[in-house]
């Protein structure tokens, strides 16, 4: 199974005394889109945050179990290392308010300090922001701050800045909970489109959108995997009760 | 009918009243900026006529000679911020950020106090101080022992904005840059630090704007100097030190070079305070 990026084994995470992830196995596809739903609590955003180890700038967290990316034990790896490799867009935009937009793409570089050519740097500003949908909206005001950017505009520019590290799998935690409809729309398209070139993990208590997006589902409910399986065969014919009790509304 | 009338009367009352307790406090809020307006006249009145640009390039003159300047006290002046700066912003930075990324821990708790305790503690006693620590080991009265008494009085201003400012960041800028590999010390100094320099540097302004009038705590340091001192070892005059010393004296002339001193002190004081306001609202950061 060459096209498994990422697996996790008995995964369990406590804060403090408190078991937020209980017992989660999981294997996570290349090139797809898995969508991880359930209601808030559940454990969704906590999962992830293990996935690029954010979760060691939260005091008195502690995990069990392993997490496995592309063969490589993630707790061996630096974990500057990981978060280069399993980027990340969180719940509201978040642009750097002190840069442009040409900046804000390649914020990681920069940040970093990693020295490459500018106009190796340029080409990665064109293609991350044609990727994020968002160069013809923005390609005449590149050095303009990113925070003048739309709700949805900031969202997409932040998608294109995790682009620009070139990471294997790209977090998305709830991307779409501050923005409107048609932000949330445009971001969803965006999402499929990008499946080409990254791995896509979508927290979302949304089930409409995980319906619209995703390839695979996974249903957490209280810390627990609850379900696991394609978008089709979830939807359609979930195996477990509390699943189907999520979908039909009568949870979460 | 009744009614209407007896409403009519009671709006008439109300609006009366609205009327009344607005020029009330019209009168109360320009009651409070008129001391502040006649201590800026009268200093303009008496000092306006001591200042010319041989003022501040020429040295004081002894007594019964007339003119002379206030170079002495302007370079000494300037020593003594530089040096209280030089110790006061690196510390007073590092401490806001300790406390901004430690917020609950015990630490913290004690350098929020400390600091506190440290605004409040008045300038003569921090002179005192001073002069136990440097002066006394030294065996004399020097710019560097100055330059720490105000360095001193500097720092919970410093932290207290640091802090402040940085508090005001949201969270979620931190974790873009720590989600994009950035190591945690690279995400302070080049995310959070530049996104609250304009609370910092106006902390930094407001914080020599205090300590440039400040003249207690000179008085057993600094000491002051007849002569132009270039040593940060040897004693220094200053603004404050010097206005007090010539305003004691019995002299005429050393009155008007006292209220031209006074004249120069607060229109430094006052520039720094327009460029603090100016500099906020320009590199103010929106998220």
């Amino acid at each position: 199974m060459d096209n498994i990026v990422l697996q996790v084994k008995d995964l369990n995470v406590y804060y403090g005394n408190k078991r937020v992830v209980r017992n989660l196995n999981i294997e996570i596809f290349k090139n797809y889109i898995t969508a991880v739903m359930g209601p808030s609590g559940c454990g969704k955003t906590t999962f992830i945050r293990t996935l690029n180890r954010m979760h060691e700038f939260t005091p008195n967290t502690k995990v069990e179990g392993s997490i496995i990316l592309n063969g490589q034990v993630l707790d061996k790896m630096d974990p500057i290392l990981v978060r280069r490799r399993i980027g990340m867009v969180f719940q509201k935009p978040n642009p750097f308010p002190t840069m442009n937009i040409h900046d804000n793409v390649i914020a990681g570089y920069i940040l970093n300090g990693i020295r490459i050519k500018k106009s190796a740097l340029n080409a990665i500003v064109e293609d991350c922001l044609t990727k994020a949908g968002l160069w013809e909206e923005v390609k005449d005001d590149l050095y303009k701050k990113g925070t003048f950017l739309s709700g949805g505009q900031q969202q997409r520019l932040c998608i294109a800045r995790a682009l620009a590290m070139k990471p294997d799998i790209l977090l998305l935690d709830e991307p779409t909970s501050a923005l409107d409809p048609v932000a949330t729309a445009h971001i969803e398209e965006l999402i499929v489109e990008l499946k080409k070139d990254v791995t896509i993990l979508l927290v979302t208590h949304n089930i409409a959108q995980a319906g619209r997006v995703s390839d695979y589902v996974t249903f957490m409910y209280l810390g627990e995997l609850i379900e696991y399986g394609t978008a089709e065969q979830m939807f359609t014919a979930p195996k477990n009760e509390k699943t189907n009790k999520f979908l039909t509304g009568a949870i979460g | 009918m009744m009614n209407n009338v007896d409403t009519d009367k009671h709006f008439k009352l109300r609006k009366l009243k609205n009327k009344v307790f607005k020029y009330f406090l019209y009168f109360l809020s320009g009651l409070s900026i008129i001391p502040l307006i006649l201590i800026i006249l009268h200093i303009i009145k008496n000092g306006i006529s001591a200042v010319n640009i041989k003022f501040f390039t020429s040295m004081p003159k002894p007594v019964g000679e007339s003119g002379g300047g206030i170079l002495n006290a302007i370079v000494g002046t300037l020593m003594l911020v530089t040096i209280a700066s030089v110790m006061a912003i690196p510390v007073g930075i590092s401490t806001g950020i300790y406390l901004n990324e430690h917020r609950k821990n015990r630490l913290s708790y004690y350098i929020q106090l400390s600091a506190e305790v440290l605004q409040s503690i008045p300038s003569i006693v921090i002179g005192i101080v001073a002069w136990i620590w440097i002066v006394l080991p030294m065996g004399h009265f020097s710019a560097l022992s100055g330059g720490i008494a105000l360095g001193i009085m500097m720092l919970p201003t410093i932290i207290k904005s640091t802090e402040e400012t940085l508090k005001l960041i949201p969270h979620s800028l931190k974790e873009a840059s720590l989600a994009l590999g950035v190591p945690y010390y690279k995400t302070i100094l080049k995310v959070l630090l530049p996104a609250s320099l304009s609370g910092i540097v106006t902390g930094i302004l407001i914080g020599i704007a205090r300590i440039a009038g400040e003249t207690a705590p000179l008085l057993f340091t600094a000491f002051g100097n007849p002569f132009l001192n270039f040593s940060i070892t040897k004693p220094v005059a200053s603004l404050p030190l010097l206005i007090f010393n010539y305003a004691t004296s019995p002299y005429d002339d050393w009155h008007k070079i006292a209220w031209g001193a006074s004249l120069v002190l607060i229109t430094f004081i006052f520039t720094l305070n327009i460029f603090t306001r100016l500099f906020t609202k320009k590199y103010k950061v929106k998220f």
